[in-house]
């Protein structure tokens, strides 16, 4: 277990490593920051002075080697827009994307376990059939379009919710949350619901396929066949099992959700870290790239690690030793 | 679904007279572009600029045509070439309650240089006037090397700061704790990306604020903004999206205020290499000569635009046709340049007479995030090329990789803006017109590397020009000789716009800023 | 184990002629009907797809052809050469319903070839992982970790913002961003399948691995996989469409559906709602069939839910 979590831990940077040469190269070669930060009356000494003063004049690789050697130190550079350190400026961002990211795949789970398993027990049905349809839609429709309807309808016609923003924040053990505050929850609903509308239908369809699945397994049968009330069945042996594939995949997207919240977080004014991301590759902010894509990196592996620890504990199938070799 | 959707829309009007307006005292407006740091001098950028404003003061201010007015200088004037002499304000307060004095000026001009990391700083405009030279708490002078008529100008874009915080780091101002201006509002929040909160100074020099509170949004994307306004949840935006304004404008909820801008929307081309990149003839084969250097071809481009078309149908009347650099009525603009009139026949025929009777293809390289509008202004630029017999293809792109690649010279024929902050045709003439001198930061985005002796000779005369009367003559001349040599084809001005709820009224701005003073209750 | 594998079927279906195991697929297939819809309707979309400079009114790729006097007429509404636009047209003149047509046809070209390449690849990498385990697992799903750490939509902002706009460039950034998600879905099945009692049978039966993982493994892993396409092959549209609405999709003078939608989005509120709502049903209905028959081909093929 150890040895497994330790060779992990060697790989995650390794991961990381490689990551921070591809961005480093990467955003070297879309273009050069100066030309966008700097006012265009400025002349070739103020644009000299603001190519040294952001360090830009050095070769790449020398760059590249100040990178590491500050990294190493935990400091991944200052934003050449904000001028405060790259992390400090994520982190404040962080809150506010985690916040709407869990909440969308709570909803996403909550609404869609128990809608799905209903579609998988009654796959015949009209309500079954209109769950599935239903999730077709989810996938169907791009996130910014409907997050536009849901303001046109929600905020503009119907007057109920606010349209954008994130409304009030408590502090919470040091972190501003907007999900205790009801004016916060109003500002959340929207947003929440537009992330998690993509997750829902991933789980509805998860959850769906999964249960018309079990139902044929013979454990399921012989807890029949044992006289076990259906409640428990589903409810235990059926919700155990479509468990599996549920984690791993929600474990998988609770990332690129995270990423993806960038859409959401345009549309909905949201202030959150991909917003910010979006902002700084328009802006040519290599350090902020590179920090969030580090601290994307780095949350991503962690939740791997989780995933794959979890199914271990579902599926005593898959044992951890054995898949990784 | 359709029934749906324009049972929504008939429904948007409905829910607009539900929601009120909100506490006489207090204003909400929802900015378009992103606040980066609250340092007034770390880095020059509108929306950094545009709340400093509020807090801050500086010497000279711009009134809504961005004609000079005094700010914290009472009077300005060269007493010779090479000096020129300001009188302060007396009994300004800053917000700490301190007094302002020249001596907060010197440590303003100290401050500018000074600021670390600033990616684009204010020492464009503190270092041709050099450092000021204090003669009593209320006269300063500035010692110019040269003659510079600009002085004025150049002091009007600069934020006086306290001499305490002549060595506060860009973190303290973030923080709010080196914030301390004498302009009509007091800082008192900002959460980053969100929003900024403002109050009231009660001991403004000038005329009081109406509002007790100010709250600046930062709503970036364009749809989301407008829907924020019609739910009310703010009092006003800026940057109305020109697909929304003819609804916005039938709403009786809403009001709208537009000016002409000081931007101006053109087409840079390479005039001066013989091979250029992106023309070839319409097998895709390169050009041996580049025919953009042939006057007759730009004529020919410039009178294939149909400039009309253009504002009436892309920009939705949202622009202005234009014939030179700014429009007319700003300082050293011409009353002899006028639009080109649209004209397929002309168009052809000068083709023909330059040898391209056949037409060529070309690309017009454009941004696709940067003006407004900027790439269905392309697009409508190749359907008019085409009708003269060039074949067009656009090739858009996010401003990001659009200006790296354009200052590498990687183009022939581009959209590009520029906006005059100054107020005046200097502004362009030097960055987009003059010839390209990096030493001397002459034509710093002259991207075409347009050249004309003329133009760079009547330039330095004006540049050097104390005298008002005669700069401008000479600014006009100028601005004739390049615009009539097409060193750029223009095609609009920007208007720029904002929107309210009913009930308040704003007085509109060319320089594209957006004052919470220069709103007002009422309508 | 109840599992009766495609092979044993097909030995006994083999036994029990006419039934090949082809026509047992197609009558599994046609016994839904929603299925059956959904399949002809993606076979019209198809048709609209292949065929679309035929059949659109007027070929929106070509500037010269269009005139901005015309932009932004209602449905219905007449050109001034006399031409009428069924679904009006957008803010350049263009025709809606030839651009929709186009439009079909550039995002179904830019899915469906993303997916798969991206299936290819992915599946080759999941089933050589899983098979073999060891050190060649361990390297590929190195790989796909660190793959799968860049979030997708960064890796294509990333990618499009080096490479530039273009449809090749947006199926290179596709599969880039896709390929990962097939070879860990085929891994995770194909591992759990590898412990079961059928492959065991199979190797003991000294099959090469060849046999093993095309004729045993593959099969069973399938259904999964199918999922996952069309899943993707929806995603890949949707991706697109976003990369478009953030500025670094496509270019507009070749629209897509997606971009079509992104392009009409600025005029919603304004309502002139046809630019980006005719567009989003022909996407609907293009997605939904595609998971329709993607839903059955599931059910049909999932040996386990055999009768």
């Amino acid at each position: 277990m150890l040895v497994y979590f330790i060779r992990r831990m060697m790989q995650a940077v390794l991961v990381l490593f490689i990551m921070s040469i591809l961005v480093f190269v990467g955003v070297f070669s879309i273009g050069n920051p100066v030309d966008i930060l700097i006012n265009p009356q400025a002349d070739q000494e103020e644009i000299a002075r603001a190519i040294r003063v952001l360090g830009l004049d050095k070769p790449l690789w020398e760059q590249y080697w100040l990178f590491l050697v500050n990294a190493a130190r935990g400091d991944l550079g200052r934003s050449f827009v904000f001028n405060i350190p790259a992390i400090e400026l994520i982190l404040q961002r962080m809150p506010a994307t985690m916040e709407l990211a869990i909440c969308a795949t709570f909803m996403g789970v909550l609404m869609g376990i128990p809608l799905g398993m209903w579609a998988g027990l009654k796959p015949d049905s009209v309500s079954g059939k209109s769950i599935m349809a239903g999730s077709i839609l989810g996938f169907s429709l791009p996130t910014f379009w409907v997050g536009l309807m849901l303001i046109m309808i929600f905020a503009v016609y119907l007057g109920w919710l606010p349209s954008t923003g994130r409304g009030q924040t408590r502090n919470f053990l040091g972190i501003e949350l907007s999900i205790l505050t009801w004016d916060g929850i109003k500002h959340m609903m929207m947003p929440a619901f537009n992330l998690a509308l993509f997750k829902l239908s991933l789980v509805i369809r998860l959850a769906r396929a999964g249960t018309r699945e079990a139902i044929l397994q013979d454990y399921v049968k012989f807890a029949r066949a044992k006289g076990l009330r259906s409640g428990r069945i589903i409810g235990v042996h059926v919700f155990k099992n479509i468990m599996i594939p549920i984690v791993t995949v929600l474990g998988l997207e609770l990332g690129s959700t995270i990423a993806f919240a960038v859409v959401t977080e345009t549309v909905f004014a949201w202030p959150g870290m991909g917003k910010l991301i979006i902002d700084s590759i328009n802006l040519l902010d290599r350090p902020v790239i590179v920090a969030y894509l580090m601290i994307i990196v780095f949350m991503f592996i962690v939740i791997n690690l989780v995933v794959d620890l979890m199914y271990s504990v579902l599926d005593p199938r898959v044992r951890i030793a054995e898949a990784r070799g | 679904m359709l029934k749906k959707f324009a049972a929504t829309v008939v429904g948007l009007a409905a829910g607009l007279s539900l929601s009120g307006i909100v506490a006489a005292a207090e204003i909400s407006i929802a900015l378009g572009a992103e606040v980066t740091s609250l340092d007034p001098h770390f880095h020059n950028l509108s929306p950094n600029n545009n709340v400093a404003e509020h807090v801050f003061d500086k010497l000279v201010l711009q009134d809504e045509m961005q004609r000079l007015k005094p700010g914290l200088a009472v009077s300005w004037r060269a007493i010779d070439e090479r000096t020129w002499e300001v009188k302060l304000r007396q009994g300004v307060k800053f917000h700490d309650g301190s007094a302002f004095t020249a001596d907060d000026v010197a440590a303003t001009f100290e401050r500018v240089p000074w600021v670390p990391n600033s990616p684009s700083a204010f020492t464009t405009y503190t270092k041709p006037i050099g450092h000021p030279i204090v003669l009593d708490p209320y006269t300063i002078q500035f010692k110019t090397e040269a003659p510079y008529p600009m002085l004025p100008v150049d002091i009007a874009n600069v934020y006086i700061v306290s001499r305490k915080q002549a060595k506060a780091p860009t973190e303290e101002f973030n923080s709010g704790k080196a914030m301390n201006g004498t302009g009509p509002f007091k800082f008192a929040s900002w959460t980053r990306g969100d929003r900024i909160t403002l109050v009231r100074n009660e001991a403004y020099w000038g005329d009081k604020p109406t509002w007790d509170k100010v709250t600046f949004r930062q709503i970036t994307n364009d749809p989301t903004r407008v829907a924020a306004l019609l739910a009310g949840d703010v009092n006003a935006i800026e940057i109305v999206p020109t697909a929304d304004m003819a609804r916005l404008k039938a709403s009786k909820d809403i009001s709208i205020f537009r000016v002409v801008s000081n931007r101006i929307i053109f087409f840079h081309m390479d005039t001066d290499r013989d091979k250029t990149p992106a023309i070839f003839d319409k097998q895709g084969r390169p050009l041996e000569k580049n025919p953009l250097k042939d006057l007759r071809v730009c004529k020919a481009i410039s009178k294939a635009m149909n400039r009309s078309a253009i504002v009436d149908r892309v920009m939705e009347g949202e622009a202005i046709a234009a014939g030179q650099l700014l429009p007319d009525g700003f300082y050293g603009t011409s009353p002899n340049l006028k639009p080109e009139g649209y004209d397929v026949e002309g168009a052809r025929k000068l083709l023909s007479e330059a040898g391209y009777g056949t037409g060529f293809a070309m690309i017009i390289h454009c941004p696709n995030n940067r003006y407004v509008n900027d790439e269905k202004i392309c697009q409508a630029a190749a359907q008019m090329l085409g009708r003269v017999g060039i074949d067009a293809k656009v090739e858009a792109m996010p401003s990001n990789v659009f200006f790296s690649r354009a200052n590498k010279l990687e183009f022939s024929f581009m959209l590009v803006g520029w906006g005059s902050g100054t107020g005046e045709v200097s502004s362009p003439l030097r960055a987009l017109l003059a010839t390209f001198d990096r030493d001397r930061g002459m034509g710093a985005s002259n991207r075409g590397r347009y050249s004309n002796r003329k133009v760079d000779a009547l330039l330095d005369q004006a540049l050097a020009m104390v005298d008002d009367g005669k700069r401008e003559k000479l600014l006009q001349q100028a601005s004739e000789v390049a615009i009539n040599d097409l060193g750029i084809i223009p095609l609009h001005y920007q208007v720029n716009s904002w929107a309210t709820r009913k009930g308040y009224t704003y007085v509109p701005r060319t320089d594209e800023s957006t004052f919470a003073f220069e709103f007002k209750p009422g309508s | 184990m109840t599992a009766t594998t495609p092979e044993i079927v097909a030995e006994s279906a083999v036994a029990a002629k006419p039934q090949t195991p082809f026509r047992r697929f197609v009558s599994d297939f046609f016994e839904s009907r929603v299925a059956t819809a959904g399949l002809v309707v993606f076979a019209l979309v198809l048709f609209v797809a292949l065929f679309a400079p035929l059949i659109s009114p007027q070929n929106p790729y070509d500037l010269t052809k269009l005139d901005i006097l015309d932009g932004r007429l209602t449905p219905g509404a007449k050109s001034m050469d006399g031409m009428t636009f069924l679904l009006g047209t957008d803010d350049q003149g263009r025709d809606m319903l030839s651009a929709i047509f186009y439009g079909l046809r550039t995002s179904l070209g830019v899915g469906v070839t993303a997916s798969f390449c991206a299936m290819m690849i992915g599946m080759a990498m999941g089933l050589t992982a899983a098979y073999f385990g060891g050190m060649v697992d361990t390297f590929i799903m190195r790989i796909v970790d660190m793959q799968l750490s860049f979030p997708s939509i960064l890796i294509a902002l990333i990618l499009l913002a080096v490479l530039g706009q273009g449809v090749d460039k947006i199926v290179i950034a596709l599969i880039a961003v896709q390929w990962a998600y097939y070879a860990r879905t085929t891994r995770g099945t194909a591992l759990v399948e590898r412990r079961k009692e059928y492959i065991e049978a199979a190797q003991c039966l000294a099959l090469s691995n060849k046999r093993v993982v095309f004729r045993h493994l593959l099969p069973n892993c399938l259904p999964p996989i199918i999922v996952v396409n069309t899943v993707l092959i929806a995603n890949a549209i949707a991706l697109e469409a976003t990369l478009s609405f953030l500025g670094l999709g496509l270019p507009i003078t070749e629209p897509s559906l997606g971009l079509l939608i992104a392009n009409g989005f600025t005029y919603l509120l304004s309502g002139k709602y046809w630019i980006s709502f005719f567009p989003g049903v022909a996407l609907l209905v293009t997605i939904v069939s595609i998971n329709l028959v993607g839903d059955q081909l599931r059910d049909v093929l999932n040996p386990r839910l055999q009768k």
